[in-house]
């Protein structure tokens, strides 16, 4: 919200730094036509923040720029900038860039008299109008101080130079060695520029951040948290912190666990997408082994998945995933899966942050798996951590990431307690326990929450087959909580139970059928009986009809013979 | 000190007739016409006209004197109003 404010704050012009982050912070960049001081102590990177901004100019944004260093000679500094993948050369070829090393030797000048610094105004002025620039940068212009002795007369060219900078209407960065109660040596350089920036290298515990913060910005609002950065092979990227603001848009897209058993614990479809999940157990639980069945289930369905590994080498994550059935080596290669593994100790906690954010950006994930995060105690204290998984959890939000982190708990603590306390940071939470029962150890599995879902209550025995991980249902008896081969042999008995049940029934269903076909044959015995008494009534009607017709017949004859009357003689029917 | 080296080769770097700039020629004239009459040339770069001249022969100050010969090479800043410094400067005198 914070970030959206200070985006739409455009009232100053300002030229855009490229810069991953600091044009976030800035509301857009440095101020268009000022100057702006970058200080900070030695090796904070201000010169190299400086440069970046000029050749992100020259190479993004179609600004020349003119470079005048008081300090590193032009080969030293194309050097330098070279390590950022930029060729120098290439850029002053083709005259996007103008380069003046401007050399102070103190020892082969003597003063005598008044004098000014013309001379250096009309070689920033060659550069300028021999490019056409409309960025420069100063690097570092207290050299001067470190030339000349006359300071008052010093301090006033500075400003008619500053005054001269803005009349050639040229965005400026000035850097500035950060002086003892003030931000530059010589106090002077903060107050005329619109725009200061503090560059800091911090130690702590042995692990170094950088951090970036915005001193001053006159006429427009920014950020005024300190923001730590990074330095690498792609140059300066500053990691915004968010407002910590709850405005996540929110998806009803479920994705599948890769365990179907545990999807249909979690209301029959799996996580939402965009929802963090944490996994959370003691050592040897199976963490990792439910994170790569996501990993994998992801990847199946192409999407991109990030591993942030913090325990195991790719090598050996795939090699160990392998034995229980899941290959990710496969999607690995196709690029679907980018195993990031380091130790946390490597870089502090910000770092590791920027790192995340930075590789989150350019990767597209749709998730980040984070195993384990417990271990970034180890780089910071409990506070910063969770303010750090905050800050994780929230940009991943933002991003519509799915969040999949694992946590060791550690064996005395309460189960629904994490050791760094972002349980409220978490949307699905699914607590793996060891179950200890009849001389074994057995792993239980059950949703302790999961947020817009009704999920299973239930306790699963979570076992770790060479097929994956596959979900089964506790015994609950008399005896408790049933698992491992206790609930195998409960199984057994259980099974042996209806086994002798089913023979019993098989028995009595045979000789049910027996009887029925007794009783069948029987049926069929005395149908044919009636089928031969019918017949036999059927003859016998028959005979007797024949007979009848017989003695009529020979009644006819006889009264014939003996010539009866016909009407009287006949009987009646 | 090489006070009485053979030739003296000079050259002083101005930004147009600004007042500091014709000081310290006038003064420079002075010096040399003083100490080393008939042993020096002074060649005057103008460096609003030719301001490259500037980037190659490191200026940052106006006006400076820049002794090219003899070896070693020496530059002084300023209007050269001070006579004795001008004269540790160029080496014409030691440092006291």
């Amino acid at each position: 919200m914070k970030m959206e404010r200070l985006a739409q704050a455009r009232a100053l012009p300002k030229a855009p730094t490229g810069i991953q982050g600091l044009d976030e912070i800035t509301g857009g960049g440095l101020p268009k036509g000022r100057p702006t001081l970058v200080c900070g102590g030695p090796g904070c990177g201000k010169t190299l923040l400086a440069c970046e901004f000029l050749i992100r100019g020259a190479t993004q944004f179609n600004e020349p720029g003119a470079l005048i260093s008081f300090e590193e000679t032009s080969e030293e500094l194309a050097q330098n900038v070279r390590s950022l993948g930029f060729d120098m050369d290439e850029l002053i070829e083709r005259k996007k860039l103008a380069l003046d090393h401007v050399r102070i030797e103190p020892n082969e000048i003597e003063e005598v008299g008044e004098y000014d610094l013309e001379g250096l105004m009309l070689r920033i002025a060659l550069a300028i109008d021999s490019v056409g620039a409309k960025r420069i940068v100063l690097d570092t212009i207290e050299a001067l101080f470190g030339g000349f002795t006359n300071q008052a007369l010093l301090r006033s060219e500075l400003r008619r130079l500053f005054r001269f900078l803005k009349d050639k209407g040229v965005s400026a960065v000035i850097t500035g060695e950060r002086g003892g109660g003030t931000l530059t040596r010589q106090g002077l350089e903060e107050y005329v520029s619109d725009c200061v920036i503090l560059l800091d290298h911090r130690v702590a515990e042995q692990v170094s951040t950088r951090r970036l913060r915005i001193v001053k910005y006159r006429g427009s609002t920014h950020g005024t948290n300190e923001y730590p950065f990074l330095i690498d092979e792609r140059g300066i990227s500053v990691l915004p912190v968010t407002g910590l603001s709850l405005d996540h848009a929110v998806s009803n897209e479920r994705m599948s666990s890769g365990v179907p058993r545990l999807d249909a614990m979690l209301g029959g479809k799996g996580y939402y997408r965009g929802s963090s999940v944490l996994v959370s157990g003691t050592a040897g639980t199976g963490k990792t082994s439910l994170a790569a069945h996501f990993a994998h289930e992801t990847a199946k369905n192409g999407e991109r998945v990030l591993y942030l590994a913090f325990e195991e080498s790719p090598k050996q994550l795939q090699r160990n995933m392998r034995s229980i059935g899941i290959d990710l080596e496969p999607y690995a290669k196709k690029g679907l899966i980018k195993i990031d593994a380091s130790r946390p100790t490597l870089y502090g906690l910000e770092m590791h942050l920027v790192r995340i954010h930075k590789t989150v950006s350019e990767f597209k994930p749709a998730a980040v798996i984070v195993d384990p995060i417990s271990n970034f105690v180890t780089s910071g204290t409990e506070h910063e951590t969770q303010s750090m998984l905050l800050r994780l959890v929230d940009f991943l939000k933002a991003q519509q990431v799915t969040a999949f982190f694992t946590n060791l708990t550690s064996g005395g603590a309460a189960w629904e307690k994490t050791d760094v306390g972002i349980s409220s940071l978490i949307d699905t939470w699914m607590l793996l326990r060891d179950i200890e029962s009849g001389g074994e150890r057995n792993r239980g599995l059950y949703v302790l929450k999961s947020r817009g879902m009704k999920h299973s209550n239930q306790i699963r025995e979570f076992i770790i087959t060479p097929e994956g991980i596959q979900l089964e249902d506790v015994y609950v008896g008399p005896e408790g909580v049933l698992t491992g081969s206790m609930r195998a042999a409960q199984e057994a008995r259980e099974a042996a139970a209806a086994h002798e049940r089913h023979v019993q029934s098989a028995r009595r269903q045979r000789e049910l059928e027996r009887k029925r076909a007794t009783l069948e044959a029987q049926i069929v015995a005395l149908r044919a009986e009636s089928a031969a008494t019918a017949e036999e009534a059927k003859v016998i009607a028959e005979q007797e009809k024949e007979r009848e017709a017989t003695i009529e017949a020979d009644r006819a004859a006889a009264a014939k013979r003996r010539g009866v009357d016909k009407d009287k003689g006949t009987r009646p029917k | 000190m090489s006070a009485d080296t053979d030739k003296w080769n000079l050259r002083l770097y101005t930004a147009g007739q600004s007042p500091k700039s014709l000081a310290a020629l006038a003064n420079l004239k002075r010096v040399c016409d003083e100490h080393l009459a008939g042993r020096y040339s002074i060649e005057v770069v103008d460096l609003l006209k030719n301001p490259r001249l500037a980037k190659d022969d490191q200026i940052v100050a106006i006006p400076t004197l820049v002794r090219k010969l003899p070896e070693p090479l020496r530059r002084i800043v300023g209007d050269l109003s001070d006579t004795e410094r001008t004269l540790v400067g160029l080496q014409l005198k030691a440092r006291k």
